[in-house]
């Protein structure tokens, strides 16, 4: 603090101080309060704001238990309140997401890092970072062309003669979303892992090379351990950004693939209750804390790892 | 051996770069389709026609306005708060520093749907309070630019705190024992010095403002965004509009990413050839 004072006088430390407390208070602080506040409150018509009915209650988060459906899991059926259903499925293939990219980008980092002629390197980077600049409807949007029935996909499937009938891709459950969150988000988990191994000394994989380390321990014990910081951000930038998309499960979701921010948009946007709204809103805030911190004390990283 | 898995890597590259590419291609291909539904197959003729209808699309084209007031507002703001925290961070220490600095980037991974929403209920329940209809209080999109400036901002603080780790305090010294006031150290000295790291914060903010769907989404009001227009005609039945849109923006992200390559390629030219003559120079010496 007298650092800031001494170098730019009080004026402008004043004015730096203000900006930074008016974006953490006023941004991010006391809107949380006030969401977290909210969400025991009833949904009451106006009239009856502030009247003998306004009082705190934890009825809305009792809500997510409310409205049982028949599921099943591994052949044995049982029954379940459907917003746990919703809200266990997101994690659930939010996680799936995560797993599928990292097997994806794993590779091509390591090629990027690695194995790639370094002249080349910056032109392969521009060409995966063309998709990541043109906005994420649009690309939620060309899966959409893509996985529909009398789409590209089915024709060129039939062309080649790997299937007889087209699929309804997008009447199967996640895949549609899956695919589109893969294809979204992919690059997220890409470059931490790119980073993390480029860091990587050349100089050790080819010892091991010469001790006679076949490739998958070269990757079990060298690689992977060093590149576990980039993993870890990866996978929590994946997961994150998987269980809090809104777009990609809207357009590219059947009706049977409920995602929870869907249930929270429904509920705020279209039956205009914002309390219970704020109830959900908060539980999924809850829910990304608890993976995050989950992901931190599983991997030893800390957030500033993470959040790159 | 070896060989086989160096060829295996390069397939699995060209196989990913067509998983990323192909989606792009096949939605400008559908723009230019005479087809009412976007699609590339059956192919019925090509046509310009989606490109007109969507000049004539008064909303998208009102979308498009308010897209880019937002992204530009809420570059303007990141900016200057995000410079402000970099600076503030990198003067302090010890506890309150490791506390701060968590909490901004935190914000960075909070659900896009949790800033909508409690941005929209503090801003909308404080006009309730005060009792006022000014604007601010209202739904709209400036809630919008807010509620995007919360998370951006740590990603302006970021990069602006990385390029301040090579930033020689001893400068801002050396002017403040010549008699430079505060103001002029600021002016003349920090800020030149952060300038690229600013200007590429504001880049990022500016497309990351364009991205954004989920804060916008819950704190819009009536308005639209490109993003928010979109999908709502996703939804509500599509026209190869869209399409046509996409293959522009495909256009100008392709022209950019031309550009920049030629020049990255001219200036490693330039440093080949630089080295090279000091090679040159160094065996003459010898």
């Amino acid at each position: 603090m007298q650092e800031l004072l001494r170098r730019y006088g009080s004026g402008l430390t004043l004015i730096m101080c203000l900006l930074v407390a008016f974006w953490l208070l006023m941004l991010v602080i006391v809107p949380n309060i006030t969401l977290f506040e909210q969400s025991f409150r009833p949904y009451l018509p106006v009239s009856e704001i502030g009247g003998p009915r306004d009082v705190y209650s934890a009825n809305n988060y009792l809500k997510v238990f409310e409205g049982q459906v028949t599921s099943s899991l591994f052949g044995i059926e049982f029954e379940i309140p459907v917003r746990v259903r919703t809200f266990l499925l997101t994690i659930w293939y939010s996680m799936v997401v995560a797993v599928l990219c990292l097997m994806l980008a794993y590779p091509l980092a390591y090629y990027m890092a690695k194995i790639v002629n370094p002249k080349s390197l910056p032109t392969l980077i521009l060409l995966l970072f063309i998709p990541l600049w043109v906005s994420e409807v649009l690309r939620a949007f060309a899966w959409w062309i893509i996985l529909a029935f009398k789409g590209p996909l089915n024709a060129l499937l039939l062309a080649v003669g790997l299937i007889e009938d087209p699929i309804r891709w997008t009447n199967m459950g996640f895949t549609g979303v899956v695919i589109g969150l893969i294809y979204t988000y992919v690059l997220f988990m890409l470059f931490p892992i790119y980073n993390a191994i480029q860091s990587l000394d050349t100089n050790q994989i080819e010892a091991a090379e010469d001790l006679g380390a076949p490739w998958w321990k070269i990757h079990w014990r060298i690689v992977i351990p060093h590149a576990k910081p980039g993993i870890a951000s990866g996978c929590v930038m994946v997961f994150m950004l998987s269980a809090g998309s809104l777009l990609v499960p809207s357009i590219l979701g059947s009706t049977t693939s409920q995602w929870f921010t869907q249930t929270i948009n429904e509920t705020f946007n279209d039956a205009l209750d914002w309390n219970t709204a704020s109830a959900y809103a908060f539980l999924l805030l809850i829910l990304c804390t608890l993976f995050v911190s989950v992901a931190m004390w599983l991997f030893r990283v800390k957030l500033s790892d993470i959040a790159k | 051996m070896h060989k086989t898995r160096q060829t295996l890597a390069h397939v699995y590259m060209v196989l990913f770069l067509i998983f990323m590419l192909a989606p792009l291609i096949v939605m400008s291909g559908a723009a230019f389709n005479d087809s009412k539904l976007p699609s590339i197959v059956p192919w019925r003729g090509w046509t310009t026609m989606w490109f007109s209808e969507m000049i004539a699309d008064e909303r998208m084209m009102w979308a498009f306005a308010n897209t880019l007031w937002v992204a530009v507002a809420v570059a303007l703001i990141s900016v200057v708060i995000g410079t402000a925290s970099a600076i503030v961070i990198n003067s302090i220490a010890g506890r309150a520093r490791t506390v701060l600095y968590g909490l901004m980037i935190s914000t960075i991974l909070i659900p896009g749907v949790v800033i909508g929403i409690s941005t929209m209920i503090l801003w909308t329940k404080m006009g309730n309070a005060v009792g006022t209809e000014f604007f601010l209080f209202n739904p709209g999109l400036h809630l919008s630019v807010l509620g995007q400036v919360s998370y951006i901002a740590a990603m302006v603080m970021l990069l602006v705190l990385a390029r301040l780790q090579s930033f020689d305090a001893g400068l801002e010294e050396a002017a403040l024992d010549l008699g430079a006031s505060h103001a002029q150290v600021m002016r003349r000295i920090l800020l030149p010095h952060l300038y690229p790291a600013i200007g590429a914060g504001a880049a990022v903010a500016f497309f990351q403002s364009i991205e954004n769907f989920n804060v916008t989404q819950f704190t819009r009001g009536g308005a639209d965004t490109l993003t928010v227009y979109v999908f709502s005609k996703v939804r509500a039945g599509i026209t190869p509009t869209i399409n046509a849109l996409a293959f522009l923006l495909i256009c100008v992200t392709l022209v950019l990413a031309v550009i920049y390559e030629i020049n990255r390629r001219r200036r490693a030219r330039i440093e080949a050839a630089r080295e090279a003559e000091a090679r040159r120079a160094e065996e003459a010496m010898l």
